[in-house]
């Protein structure tokens, strides 16, 4: 299996001027909503640790949680499933529809599926699915993965849209006109609900006391895959648990000011219980959750409500796009989970990172990403996933940058090169991976210790010969 | 107040300038400064990078030289290494000499601001020009030397504090303020594609905003910046703050 380059996928996008500028405008843009919906609240930051406390008590008593939580799911007229991986979770759902001969299924957001591979795994089966959320249809009509959380086809231009209603909708290529594609993408997609003989949903939240569960939008597309079908499907990780429905007070407000800098999200949907005649059920997605609720280094990952603000905040993936991560997650959050899934594959991951520190103080439930980024970079580099050249570089750097003397004679070389060289030769990208985007430092006349011995020292030792004299 | 005086592997080699106006301004504060000559690299290159085995062999090596009670402070030109050694010099035996080492250890920053709590500067100096400031992002965020843009909490700025002492300077900022440029160390060359558009996003950004000169409390940031507005063309010239709050900036400003 080859391992993802998040570098080289990056410098496409990068290179893709239109797109980026586009990108990094749009979650810019949102990050500063944040930042003014998030000043307008006095105790943000208490709000903040708050959070943070209950997310890390839900996950230090999560199995009493999620068993009062199912038991009272079931009491509400939920059928609850267990998945310890991805196959059993798509497996149960399959039996499912199967079962009731689903041939058609409306599916709402949901990043657990997503994970899973649940929608081409189905595809697969001969059943039809149909993304209800906006920028999730639009990837799946494009046949490419989303390519942020929250945002899924917001490294697309208006044009791109269009181009592809056009290809698989019929719709005319020149119009990029926002209200047009939306009425393009309603028509097709409201002969499709009806047909539905099945919906699936993610959840944002389960809620231990009252076993009902909580999910978020924009468009209301939760509310048409759970309550038009006559069969229900919602799909969650066993850390989405909250307490109390009074914890929902806090979540929610934080939650879509994260994500977006909206006060509230337009949709907060609450399931109690299938309505009347519908079969519901919630399958609970283990998939190495357990594993990294037990490390003491990597615990506090599964606090993320998957609100994606790190996204919008990092400079890194503003630039690059979520599509260069090639992964489920991507930007921050996602460089710190897809190693726990597969290290090998999201090796480099850890290393998109400048470790500018901004995802961490956005986090409105404080993941310590920062921390965790180098917390993988550890890992990696010990499991022998290193990369070749920083493995050289690293070991010769060591007894350079451990002793004085040979730092000092390092530098002679590197100022030695630096001035008699030619240019052409020190500022060559090949030689010179610096010089790919800089140009070469201008020398110093002479290093900060050259100047100490010359300036500073003769007058130290000078005064120390007085000062021994005058005793 | 007796201050132990390291000299970051990168400043010394390349970025002198900034090392040289900081003792020289520690000096004329009437401090007892000692450069500590044995000392050579705080171990970030390696510990960022995830060579855990590498940065310890460099942070044993350091350790001698920096841990010494005899030092209230030890002054270290750059946010990224005082971060490193506050941080993440574990690998070290935490001696009682290491503890109070890594306790006490500080930017010249903190050191003016925090400590001695300076109200003017020796030697009067003058800039009078607008001047972009830069918050490294390991001072803003790690150091705490002014409030990061994502925190909820009262606005502060240590180093525009320090800059409001000199004569005639107009302190700015990029229009985002607080965005990281794209250096990150080794990340800088790791991932040049993405460091060279955030560079370039941020030198444009003082472009637009009519800036000449940009200051900052980190040194590897401006290193980045410098070079790549050369590389596109652009003629900013940048110092280290300590250039400024000594009046050598002044002198070389074009």
């Amino acid at each position: 299996m080859r391992q993802v380059n998040q570098v080289k996928l990056g410098e496409e996008f990068i290179n893709k001027r239109e797109h980026r500028e586009s990108h990094d405008r749009c979650l810019w843009a949102a990050r500063m909503r944040r930042d003014t919906v998030a000043a307008s609240i006095p105790q943000w930051e208490e709000m903040r640790a708050l959070a943070s406390d209950i997310r890390k008590h839900v996950l230090s008593n999560l199995d009493q949680y999620l068993e009062q939580f199912a038991k009272n799911a079931e009491s509400n007229g939920f059928h609850v499933h267990w998945a310890k991986d991805a196959d059993e979770h798509n497996r149960i759902i399959l039996d499912i529809f199967k079962k009731r001969d689903v041939k058609v299924v409306t599916k709402g957001k949901s990043m657990t599926m997503d994970e899973c591979g649940m929608r081409e795994f189905l595809e697969k089966e001969g059943i039809e699915i149909n993304e209800a959320d906006l920028g999730e249809r639009i990837q799946q009509l494009d046949d490419q993965r989303p390519s942020h959380i929250v945002m899924p086809a917001i490294h697309k231009l208006r044009s791109d849209v269009a181009d592809i209603f056009a290809r698989k909708l019929g719709s005319d290529r020149d119009i990029d006109d926002p209200h047009y594609l939306n009425s393009v993408m309603r028509a097709d997609m409201r002969k499709r609900y009806v047909r539905a003989d099945a919906g699936m949903n993610g959840v944002n939240f389960g809620i231990a006391e009252t076993g009902g569960i909580t999910v978020c939008t924009n468009e209301g597309n939760a509310d048409i895959s759970a309550n038009l079908p006559p069969l229900f499907v919602a799909s969650m990780g066993i850390e989405k648990i909250l307490p109390r429905q009074s914890d929902l007070a806090l979540f929610i407000r934080l939650l879509s000011r994260s994500a977006l800098g909206l006060d509230i999200t337009q949709y907060t949907s609450h399931y109690h219980g299938p309505r009347k005649g519908q079969e519901a059920h919630i399958v609970i997605l283990d998939n190495g959750r357990s594993d990294r609720l037990s490390s003491s280094d990597y615990w506090e990952v599964l606090k993320c409500i998957r609100c994606g603000t790190c996204m919008n905040t990092c400079p890194v993936f503003r630039r690059t796009s979520g599509i260069s991560y090639d992964a489920t997650y991507m930007g921050p959050i996602g460089i710190v989970l897809e190693p726990s899934y597969d290290l090998y594959k999201y090796a480099r991951l850890p290393y998109s990172c400048t470790h500018c520190g901004s995802c961490g103080d956005v986090c409105p439930v404080q993941v310590p990403i920062p921390r965790l980024i180098l917390y993988w970079r550890d890992v990696v580099v010990k499991q022998g996933y290193g990369e070749t050249m920083h493995n050289l570089e690293q070991a010769a750097a060591e007894p350079i940058l451990k002793n004085s003397r040979n730092l000092m004679l390092a530098e002679k070389i590197g100022l030695w090169a630096l001035k008699n060289l030619p240019k052409g030769l020190t500022e060559s990208p090949l030689l010179n991976p610096w010089a790919k985007e800089h140009t070469n430092p201008e020398p110093p006349k002479e290093t900060f210790r050259q100047y100490y011995n010359r300036e500073i020292k003769p007058q130290i030792d000078a005064d120390g010969e007085k000062a021994g004299e005058n005793k | 107040m007796k201050i132990g005086f390291f000299v970051p592997c990168y400043i010394d080699a390349i970025c002198p300038e900034a090392a040289i106006s900081t003792w020289k301004l520690l000096k004329k504060l009437g401090l007892d400064v000692e450069f500590i000559e044995g000392a050579a690299c705080c171990g970030l290159p390696e510990h960022d990078m995830g060579y855990i085995e590498h940065s310890c062999a460099i942070e044993k090596g350091v350790a001698p030289f920096v841990a010494d009670k005899a030092y209230d402070h030890v002054v270290v030109p750059s946010g990224i290494c005082t971060g490193q050694f506050r941080m993440h010099f574990e690998c070290a035996e935490q001696t009682p000499e290491v503890e109070h080492f890594r306790k006490t250890v500080c930017d010249p920053v903190e050191l003016l601001h925090d400590i001695l709590k300076i109200d003017e500067l020796p030697g009067k100096p003058s800039f009078p020009h607008r001047v972009a400031l830069h918050n490294g992002c390991h001072s803003l965020r790690y150091l705490h030397e002014a409030r990061p843009s994502e925190l909820m909490i009262k606005p502060f700025d240590k180093c525009a504090d320090l800059l409001a002492l000199v004569d005639g300077i107009e302190v700015g900022y990029a229009e985002r303020r607080d965005e990281c440029c794209g250096f990150g160390g080794a990340f800088s060359v790791w991932d040049a594609p993405c460091a060279g558009q955030q560079g370039r996003d941020k030198v444009s950004d003082y472009e637009r905003q009519g800036f000449k000169y940009v200051t900052s409390q980190d040194m590897s940031c401006l290193l980045h910046q410098q070079t790549v507005a050369r590389k596109n063309g652009l003629a900013l010239q940048m110092f280290y703050i300590t250039e400024i709050l000594n009046g050598d900036a002044a002198k070389c400003a074009r």
